[in-house]
C-alpha cells in the first residue's frame, strides 16, 4: 500500500555536519521549502516586532490629550508604516511561511514545484521590505497612510521621497507574492500524494490554493496603481493629480479593488489553520468540509465586487451605494456559515484546551464580534457615521488581529513541534495567550466607543473632550500588555527551540499527512507515504477498524 | 439607545438633526439584532466548551462531518438577516440622501488645514466656525481646495467626503440649537488632527444677527497701534494669502480674517481665540502648528504687537 518516492538530487544533498559559515550560507542559498518557510516566518516575526513597536509609539503619543511626544510628521510616518508593515510584511510573509512549510507536507510532497522561484519570491519580498524601511534613512518614510490616498500622495502635496519608496518597495514585495502564489497553485495541482483528490486536501491547503488565485487577481490592481502613481510623481503624468485634471477617486477605486481582496488574502489561511485546529482538538472531522471549502471560493469571488464599501462616504450616489451594500452583505453568508461550521465541529467532540485550541476559541468569539461590526459597515447609513473613526480602527483590528493574527499564533503553536521537533513551551504559551488576549481586547474594545463619541482615525493628537483622555489611556495600557506578551512569545520560542519537550511525530493525535513524517524533517520529507483514500489519511491509519473511506462520514 | 453608551458624552447616538434620527433608528435596530446574535453564539460556544471538554475515559466522539438540515439552517439564517437589513438600508439611504435642488445654502471648502464657509445668498464668508439656522432644510455643498477632506459632526448624522474636482452635497435639518464639535475625518496631511469643526446651530433671530454682523466690511483701525498693524499687514504680504474685506487683501489661501476676533477658537479649533495665542502664532507659526502653510515672517516683537492689536479690532 505504501508508495516509495524517489528523492530529488539525492547525491547532491549537502553534508550533514556543517560549520557556522556553511550553515549560514546554506540558509541564504537554500531552495528547500522548509528553510524558506522558516525564513518567511522569521521575516514576519521581525517585522511584527518593528510594526508592534510603531504601534506602541503611536499609543504612547495618544495616551493623553494634546501630547507632544511625537511630532505630527513623525506620527504620520509611523502610522503609515505600521499599517503597511502589518499588511505587507507581517501577514503576507507569515502566510507564505506556513504555506511553504506545511503545504508540501500536508499533500505528501517532497518540495514545492519550483524551488528556485520559491527562493526568489522570498528574497524579493525581503528586499522589498528592506527598501520600504530604507526610506527612513533617505529623508523620511511614506506619510500618506497605508492606503495612500490621492492627491495627498502626489509630488505637489508630498514632496519627500517616502511615497516613492512605498511604491517601489510594495511593487517588489508584490512580485514575491505573485511568484509564491503561482508556486502554490502548481504544487497543489500536481504534487499531491497518490490517491489524494483535490477535494480531499486538508482545508489549510485548500485555503492556500484559493488564496493564491486571489493574490494573482488582486495584486495587478495594486501594481497598476503603484506604477501610475510613480509615473505621476516622477514623470508628471496626471492620473490622480486633481490639480491638473486627474481623478483622485480613480486611486481609491484601484486601491480598494486590490485592498478588499487583500483583507481576505490575510484571512483565508487563518480560516484554514483554524479548521485544522478545530478538528484536531475536538477529535472530530471538520463539520461540512464541502461547505467550508466552497464558501471560501464564494468569499474570494465576492471580494472583487465589494470595494466601494470603503468609499460609501465619497458621494457616489444612492444607486451605487445600494448595490455595494448588497454585495458586501452577501459576504456575511459564507462567513457566517464558516463560524457555524466550526461551532458544529466542536459540538459532540472531546475538546482539548491546548494552546492552539485556546486561540481558536478566542478567535471564534472575537471574529463573530468583528464580523457583526463589519455588517454594520455594509449598512450604508451606519457606515456614513462610523467610517474613518476609531470604530473602524477597532473593527478591522478585531478582524486582522483577533482573526488573522490569532490564526497565525494558533498555527505557530500547532506546527512548532513539526518544525523543530519540540513543543512550544506550554506554561509560557498560556501566559502569552492570556496577556495577548486580554491586552488585545483592552486596546480595541474601548476604541469602538471612541469612534461613537466622535474621534476620527489617524489623528496625531486630540482635544481634551470628555472621556477621550480616559478611554485612550485604557487603550494604551492594553497595547503595552500586548507588547509584553510579544516578549513572552519570543522568550518561549528561544527557550523551546533547543530545550523544549521532545515532540515526536504526532504530538496532537492529528489526522493529516504532515504528522506522518519525521519532526523537523530532513531535506527529503517522506520516504514513503500511505495511499490516501479519504480526507483524514492518518485517522484511517490509526483506526483500521473504522476508516473514513468505508464509513462515508461526509 | 442612549443608555447603551456613555450617555453624558457627545456621541453619534445623540441625534440633533432629522437625518441623524433616521440613521440612529436603523443603528438601534441593528445593535439589538447584533447583540442578541453575539450573545447566542458566545453562550453556545461556552456551553459546548464546558459540556464537551475532554475528560479521561471519554469515548472517541462519533465521527460525523455532515448534516443537511443544519447546513441548510446555517445558510438560511444569515440570508434572511441580511435581506431584512438590506431593505432597511436602502430605505434609510433614500431618506437621508436626497438629490440636490437649487442653490446651496452654504458652500464649505476644505483646505489644508482649515474650513472656508461661504453663504451664497448673502455673500458672507467665514472660516472654521460655522453658524447655521435650526429647523431649516439646508443644502450644504462641499468643495476641496487641495486634497480629500471629510466633513463630520457626529450629532448631525452622515459624514461626507470633500473631494477635489467633485462637488458633494448633503441635506441637513438641525433640530436642536446648540454648539457642536466635529472634525475632518479623512486623513489630509500633517495637521489632519487640527482640522476641527465647530458649528453654532442657532434660532433664526440669533442666526440673522450673526449674518448681519458678518456682512459688514471689516472695521477700520481705531487707534495708531492698530493702524500700524494694518499697514504692516498690507505691506508684509499677509494679504497674499488672507482676505480682510474693505482692504486690498482678497486672497483665500488662508482663512478670511475680516471678523476674526468674533470667533471663539483659532487654528481650526486648536486653541481659544485671544491676544496671547495670536501673539504666539504670528511670532512662530511653525512652532505652534508645525507644517501649516503660514510662514514665519520674523517680525519684531513690536510689529507682532501691532498686528495682533489690529486683528483684535476685527470683530
Amino acid at each position: 500500500m505504501d508508495e516509495t518516492i524517489p528523492a530529488p538530487f539525492q547525491n547532491m544533498l549537502p553534508a550533514k555536519v556543517l560549520n557556522r559559515d556553511q550553515k549560514l550560507l546554506q540558509w541564504i542559498s537554500s531552495v528547500d521549502h522548509k528553510q524558506i518557510g522558516i525564513m518567511y516566518l522569521l521575516l514576519s516575526l521581525l517585522f511584527l516586532v518593528i510594526g508592534g513597536g510603531e504601534a506602541l509609539l503611536m499609543r504612547t503619543q495618544l495616551a493623553i490629550p494634546n501630547n507632544h511626544f511625537l511630532s505630527p510628521e513623525a506620527y504620520n510616518q509611523i502610522f503609515t508604516m505600521h499599517g503597511t508593515t502589518m499588511v505587507f510584511l507581517v501577514a503576507m510573509p507569515a502566510i507564505f511561511g506556513f504555506g511553504n512549510y506545511m503545504v508540501p507536507l500536508m499533500i505528501g510532497a517532497n518540495d514545492m514545484a519550483f524551488p528556485r522561484l520559491n527562493a526568489f519570491s522570498f528574497w524579493i519580498t525581503f528586499f522589498g521590505g528592506g527598501l520600504l524601511y530604507f526610506s527612513f534613512l533617505a529623508g523620511g518614510g511614506p506619510d500618506a497612510g497605508w492606503f495612500n490616498y490621492a492627491p495627498l500622495n502626489e509630488y505637489n502635496y508630498s514632496s519627500r521621497q517616502g511615497i516613492d519608496y512605498f511604491a517601489i518597495g510594495l511593487l517588489l514585495s508584490g512580485i514575491g507574492s505573485v511568484g509564491g502564489s503561482i508556486n502554490f497553485i502548481v504544487t497543489i495541482l500536481n504534487f499531491r500524494a497518490k490517491g489524494m483528490r483535490l477535494n480531499q486536501v486538508p482545508l489549510f491547503v485548500w485555503m492556500i490554493f484559493v488564496n493564491s488565485f486571489l493574490i494573482l487577481a488582486a495584486f495587478p490592481c495594486l501594481n497598476a496603481a503603484l506604477a501610475m502613481i510613480e509615473m505621476d510623481r516622477q514623470f508628471h503624468a496626471h492620473f490622480f493629480n486633481s490639480a491638473s485634471g486627474g481623478s483622485a477617486l480613480l486611486w481609491q477605486h484601484l486601491f480598494w479593488l486590490f485592498g478588499h481582496p487583500e483583507v481576505y488574502i490575510a484571512m483565508l489561511p487563518s480560516f484554514g489553520i483554524f479548521s485544522e485546529v478545530f478538528q484536531t482538538f475536538s477529535r472530530k472531522p471538520i463539520f461540512s468540509y464541502a461547505i467550508i471549502a466552497s464558501s471560501s471560493v464564494a468569499i474570494a469571488l465576492l471580494s472583487f465586487g465589494v470595494w466601494v464599501h470603503h468609499m460609501f462616504a465619497v458621494g457616489l450616489g444612492n444607486t451605487v451605494n445600494s448595490f455595494f451594500a448588497a454585495s458586501s452583505m452577501l459576504i456575511a453568508i459564507p462567513t457566517g456559515i464558516k463560524v457555524f461550521s466550526w461551532v458544529a465541529t466542536m459540538y459532540g467532540g472531546s475538546i482539548r484546551f491546548s494552546i492552539p485550541m485556546m486561540f481558536a476559541i478566542a478567535f471564534l468569539i472575537q471574529f463573530t464580534f468583528g464580523g457583526l461590526t463589519g455588517v454594520a459597515f455594509a449598512i450604508v447609513p451606519i457606515d456614513w457615521q462610523l467610517t474613518d473613526t476609531y470604530f473602524v480602527v477597532a473593527h478591522f483590528h478585531y478582524m486582522f488581529v483577533g482573526g488573522a493574527v490569532f490564526g497565525l499564533f494558533a498555527g505557530l503553536f500547532y506546527w512548532f513541534p513539526k518544525m523543530t521537533g519540540r513543543m512550544l513551551d506550554e506554561k509560557l504559551g498560556k501566559w502569552f495567550f492570556w496577556l495577548f488576549t486580554i491586552g488585545f481586547n483592552t486596546t480595541f474594545l474601548i476604541q469602538h466607543v471612541l469612534g461613537l463619541v466622535g474621534m476620527p482615525r489617524r489623528v496625531f493628537t486630540y482635544p481634551d473632550l470628555p472621556g477621550y483622555g480616559t478611554m485612550n489611556f485604557i487603550s494604551t495600557i492594553g497595547a503595552f500588555m500586548m507588547g509584553i506578551a510579544a516578549i513572552v512569545l519570543v522568550i518561549a520560542i528561544m527557550k523551546s527551540r533547543k530545550n523544549g519537550v521532545v515532540a515526536g511525530k504526532d504530538p496532537w493525535d492529528a489526522v493529516t499527512l504532515e504528522w506522518y513524517c519525521d519532526p523537523s524533517p530532513d531535506r527529503k520529507n517522506f520516504d514513503k507515504i500511505p495511499l490516501v483514500k479519504s480526507r483524514r489519511p492518518l485517522w484511517d491509519l490509526k483506526h483500521p477498524e473504522n476508516p473514513d473511506w468505508k464509513s462515508k462520514i461526509n | 439607545m442612549r443608555f447603551v453608551t456613555i450617555f453624558f458624552l457627545q456621541s453619534v447616538l445623540h441625534s440633533a438633526s432629522t437625518q441623524a434620527k433616521e440613521i440612529n433608528k436603523l443603528f438601534g435596530i441593528f445593535t439589538i439584532a447584533a447583540v442578541l446574535l453575539l450573545l447566542f453564539v458566545s453562550s453556545l460556544i461556552i456551553y459546548i466548551c464546558i459540556r464537551f471538554r475532554d475528560k479521561p475515559g471519554n469515548p472517541i466522539p462519533v465521527q460525523i462531518g455532515k448534516n443537511n438540515r443544519i447546513e441548510l439552517l446555517m445558510f438560511l439564517f444569515p440570508t434572511v438577516m441580511i435581506a431584512i437589513f438590506l431593505v432597511l438600508t436602502i430605505r434609510t439611504i433614500n431618506r437621508v440622501m436626497k438629490p440636490a435642488r437649487g442653490q446651496p445654502d452654504v458652500i464649505i471648502t476644505g483646505h489644508q488645514w482649515w474650513w472656508e464657509v461661504y453663504y451664497p445668498a448673502t455673500g458672507v464668508t467665514a472660516a472654521n466656525e460655522i453658524h447655521l439656522p435650526v429647523n431649516r432644510n439646508l443644502l450644504i455643498e462641499f468643495h476641496s481646495a487641495d486634497v480629500v477632506h471629510d466633513w463630520w459632526v457626529p450629532e448631525f448624522g452622515n459624514k461626507m467626503d470633500v473631494v477635489p474636482g467633485k462637488n458633494n452635497h448633503i441635506w441637513l435639518n438641525i433640530t436642536n440649537a446648540g454648539n457642536y464639535v466635529g472634525a475632518c475625518s479623512e486623513f489630509c496631511g500633517a495637521e489632519h488632527a487640527w482640522m476641527r469643526i465647530r458649528v453654532f446651530a442657532e434660532e433664526e433671530p440669533a442666526y440673522q444677527t450673526w449674518l448681519d454682523a458678518n456682512k459688514k466690511t471689516a472695521s477700520i483701525p481705531s487707534d495708531e497701534l492698530a493702524m500700524r498693524g494694518m499697514i504692516l499687514f498690507q505691506s508684509a504680504s499677509c494679504g497674499s494669502c488672507h482676505r480682510i474685506s474693505g482692504t486690498f487683501s482678497k486672497a483665500n489661501i488662508g482663512p478670511d480674517l475680516s471678523h476674526i476676533f468674533s470667533r471663539t477658537t483659532m487654528l481650526s479649533g486648536m486653541m481659544p481665540m485671544n491676544e496671547k495665542n495670536l501673539h504666539a502664532w504670528i511670532s512662530d507659526p511653525q512652532l505652534v502648528k508645525p507644517d501649516s502653510k503660514m510662514p514665519d515672517f520674523i517680525f519684531s516683537r513690536d510689529s507682532v504687537n501691532a498686528i495682533v492689536h489690529y486683528l483684535t479690532q476685527l470683530k
